[in-house]
């Protein structure tokens, strides 16, 4: 079992719990993530390691309340445990040898984007961040990021808290104000991904995108989670999470990541909590 | 006198359009009066050719001879002084082509019933005894174990009865491999699996899931936190796509998703959140056991059509006679000498339509199997709204590419002394299908026995 030590609302739909896993917290770097299992009925959900803490041997992991899943998630506390949670998953994003980075968080895509920022940061690189959000309730992460970055650029699509706009508008601001960036670092919706990667592909940056599609086992023995890049069919889970956005092919993800739609709108309206919520 | 019946005492079984709406066991076992009369059908033959045919060499004739006397028991305890999961064994062995195509009985007529014996004296004991296996005098040596599939489990359960002190890790949230993600429950319940797994913790291996090795821990770490020796039996759980067109569309699956959503996750319970795809006609491409289990749990899980699209004849399949025959019972489309060439989505891309060519048999190929060829301009489609693909799979290379030292062969396959089961490294030991690519449940655990006994000769001086 897996103990919960912190939670904490990042804002109404958003967040954080530090987890006792020594055996992940000692292995996991930037870009991997983890299969949880909340109990013994419980799906197993992939989430991104968004940050560890090698002494105390805990994983923070940040996640959106978005169905049935992260709903039951969100209604454990601090000093509750978890069935399962496995991992380090996935390859590390590979940020050697950058020495000028813009990254780039969506909404909840910036909890996945943090250890990135912050592992770029400590690496000695020049760091600047997007984070993109709908609207000022939303805003995650601000003091976070502004600790690991050189310039923080907070964006909303209303204007009601930093920049008015999108990612892509400041992203090709700052690209024709003459950043030269040795790499781009895009994480968020699949659509922003998508945008960000046509964005970038015209100056020739080098474009990391983190691919969320199904998954089961996050080892590589389902195929659930292949996703085609360049033309060829790759396992996210083990040949990813990351892959270089100018070779994706995000309609089809977009697609398969709708297969369960029905499903899960039906879970979220029979899901065992709600089901209880009811009683 | 033996009894002559040419005929098996038939084995109790739930109705076909019963049972292919249900995921209980299909057949039932045997009750003590059906086991005794079986039995008196042996010959109890000399020269023990059925003893042969068994990969693990269980005393076959002496066992059955028990059971013919009804000292149950004592039939169990002659089967497990070679064979450490007598119940999973009797459900799902091969027995047609290992000791029951040996033996005598069946020249003329069906062999002796020799998998539903064992299984009965293994499901006898289970719910008659209430002995607990104790955990032996430590000998204070620690041996690693990756992967609780039958190689690992049995590997472990030898270990500890000599004494060592043996930790299996697996990848899942559950031990049991391929039995319990990938075998469904209606021919191998799942309980019967946690009952031997059980057994083993008895004995004090300590089975930690999670745990996935190359990733959560290496090998050469196993071997820093002092494990003397480490057991590699981590399957061949890699899918095996076609590489045609359309396998990128909702409503394909690889079989290893689809069981195990169904087996592992168990879609077919509400009580369990597992999502799985509601299907109506269903393809399963593939000629294996894979392919019925995948087939027969379609059916279970409410489609209306399924079809097994296999691109050599019925003689040719791989699968178990039982299983083939089993899921004609059940409803089971059988569409021999067909091969799909794309699938066809529709707007939303979703399957709607597998596009299929017929085959002919030519020559024998390497496998001594007729080629199949295919057919000109005999292209057709078949309307369907999930396809899942059966066709193979090969070992996971997460762990030979993150330990050195470790050779494969071509097929990803690790390279052992076939004697040992050592791998290319001191110390490391493999067994099962990671060694041999997918093969039995029986061969697995007869490598991981050889293993144990070579990792005790190994540890003994040390
Ligand atoms: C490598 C990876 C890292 C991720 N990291 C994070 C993260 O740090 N924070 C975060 O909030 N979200 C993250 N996600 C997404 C997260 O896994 C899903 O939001 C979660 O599984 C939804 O489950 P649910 O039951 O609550 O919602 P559901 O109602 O079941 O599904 C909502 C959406 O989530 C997706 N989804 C459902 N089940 C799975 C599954 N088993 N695997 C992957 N996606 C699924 C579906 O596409 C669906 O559109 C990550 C996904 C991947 C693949
Ligand atoms: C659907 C299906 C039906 C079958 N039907 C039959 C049948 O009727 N009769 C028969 O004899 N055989 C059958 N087989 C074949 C048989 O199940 C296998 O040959 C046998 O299970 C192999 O045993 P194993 O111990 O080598 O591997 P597995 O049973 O595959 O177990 C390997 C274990 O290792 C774990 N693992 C993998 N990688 C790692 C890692 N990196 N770290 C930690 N753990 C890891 C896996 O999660 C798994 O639990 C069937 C196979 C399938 C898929
Ligand atoms: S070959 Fe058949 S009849 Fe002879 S001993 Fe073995 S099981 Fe009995
Ligand atoms: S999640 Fe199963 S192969 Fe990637």
């Amino acid at each position: 079992m897996y103990k919960i030590v912190k939670k904490r609302q990042l804002n109404e739909n958003v967040v954080l719990m530090e987890i006792e896993a020594p055996f992940v917290a000692k292995k996991a770097l930037a870009g991997q993530f983890i299969i949880l299992r909340v109990d013994e009925y419980g799906e197993r959900i992939p989430l991104t390691v968004a940050d560890y803490d090698h002494e105390k041997g805990t994983v923070t992991i940040i996640f959106q309340i978005v169905g049935a899943t992260t709903k039951l998630l969100s209604t454990l506390n601090e000093g509750d445990c978890l069935k399962d949670f496995a991992g380090p998953l996935g390859k590390a994003t590979e940020l050697d040898g950058v020495k000028k980075a813009c990254v780039i968080g969506g909404g909840v895509g910036c909890a996945i984007a943090y250890p990135s920022a912050k592992a770029l940061f400590n690496n000695g690189a020049q760091v600047d961040v997007i984070a993109g959000f709908r609207n000022k309730d939303i805003v995650i992460l601000e003091e976070e990021f502004r600790a690991v970055s050189h310039n923080l650029y907070i964006t909303t699509d209303d204007g009601s808290y930093g920049e008015k706009g999108f990612v892509t508008d400041k992203l090709k601001a700052l690209i024709e104000a003459g950043n030269q960036y040795d790499l781009v670092l895009a994480i968020g919706p699949v659509p922003m991904m998508k945008f960000v990667s046509k964005t970038t592909e015209p100056y020739g940056i080098k474009t990391l995108v983190s691919l969320n599609p199904i998954m089961i086992d996050g080892s590589g023995m389902c195929g659930g989670c292949r996703v085609n890049v360049g033309g060829e069919i790759k396992f996210a889970c083990v040949d990813g999470p990351d892959f270089d956005g100018h070779q994706v092919n995000f309609d089809e993800l977009m697609r398969r990541n709708s297969a369960y739609k029905e499903q899960e709108a039906h879970s979220r309206e029979n899901c065992r909590l709600y089901r209880k919520e009811a009683e | 006198m033996p009894n002559m019946s040419l005929k098996k005492v038939p084995m109790p079984e739930q109705a076909a359009d019963v049972r292919n709406k249900n995921f209980e066991e299909v057949a039932k076992g045997y009750t003590a009066e059906m086991a005794v009369e079986e039995a008196t059908r042996c010959l109890n033959c000399k020269n023990k050719p059925c003893v042969g045919g068994c990969p693990v060499n269980v005393h076959i004739p002496d066992f059955i001879a028990k059971v013919a006397t009804g000292e149950f028991e004592e039939a169990y305890r002659i089967i497990t002084s070679t064979n450490g999961l007598p119940a999973v064994c009797g459900r799902v062995c091969p027995q047609e082509s290992q000791c029951e195509g040996k033996c005598v009985r069946g020249i003329k007529g069906e062999p002796v019933g020799i998998g539903r014996l064992e299984r009965f004296c293994a499901d006898y004991h289970m719910a008659n005894s209430s002995e607990k296996a104790e955990k032996p005098q430590s000998n204070g040596k620690k041996v690693a174990v990756v992967g609780a599939g039958p190689s690992g489990l049995t590997c472990a359960g030898d270990l500890a009865k000599k004494g060592y002190e043996v930790t299996v890790f697996e990848a899942f949230h559950t031990a049991g491999g391929v039995l319990v993600y990938g075998i469904p429950q209606f021919r191998l319940p799942k309980e019967i699996v946690a009952k031997e797994v059980k057994n083993l913790e008895d004995l004090g291996v300590e089975i930690k899931t999670n745990m996935i090795i190359g990733k959560t821990l290496s090998v050469d770490e196993l071997f820093e936190m002092g494990y003397k020796a480490v057991f590699i039996g981590s399957g061949a759980g890699l899918p095996s796509f076609m590489g045609i067109e359309g396998e990128d569309l909702i409503g394909v699956y690889s079989a290893n998703e689809y069981l195990t959503r169904t087996n592992l996750m168990k879609a077919y319970r509400d009580e369990y959140d597992t999502p799985i795809i509601k299907s109506k006609t269903v393809a399963v491409v593939g000629g294996g056991n894979v392919a019925m289990d995948a087939a027969r749990c379609a059916k279970r899980l409410g489609a209306e059509t399924v079809y097994i699209v296999y691109r050599r004849g019925l003689e040719e399949m791989p699968a178990r006679k039982e299983e083939i025959h089993h899921a004609m019972e059940e409803g089971v489309i059988f569409r021999n000498l067909n091969n799909p060439v794309k699938i066809i989505g529709d707007e939303n891309g979703r399957v709607k339509a597998m596009e299929c060519v017929e085959m002919e048999l030519g020559e024998p190929d390497d496998s001594g199997r007729r080629r199949p060829v295919v057919k000109e301009n005999s292209n057709f489609t078949l309307d369907v709204d999930t396809v899942i693909m059966a066709i193979g799979t090969s070992p996971n290379p997460l762990i030979r590419s993150t330990t050195k030292g470790l050779e494969t062969n071509r097929r990803g396959c690790l390279v052992v002394n076939e004697e040992t089961m050592q791998t290319t490294r001191e110390g490391v030991y493999a067994g099962g299908d990671a060694v041999t690519g997918a093969a039995t449940v029986i061969l697995a655990m007869g490598a991981g026995k050889q293993a144990a006994k070579a990792i005790d000769e190994y540890l003994g001086d040390k």
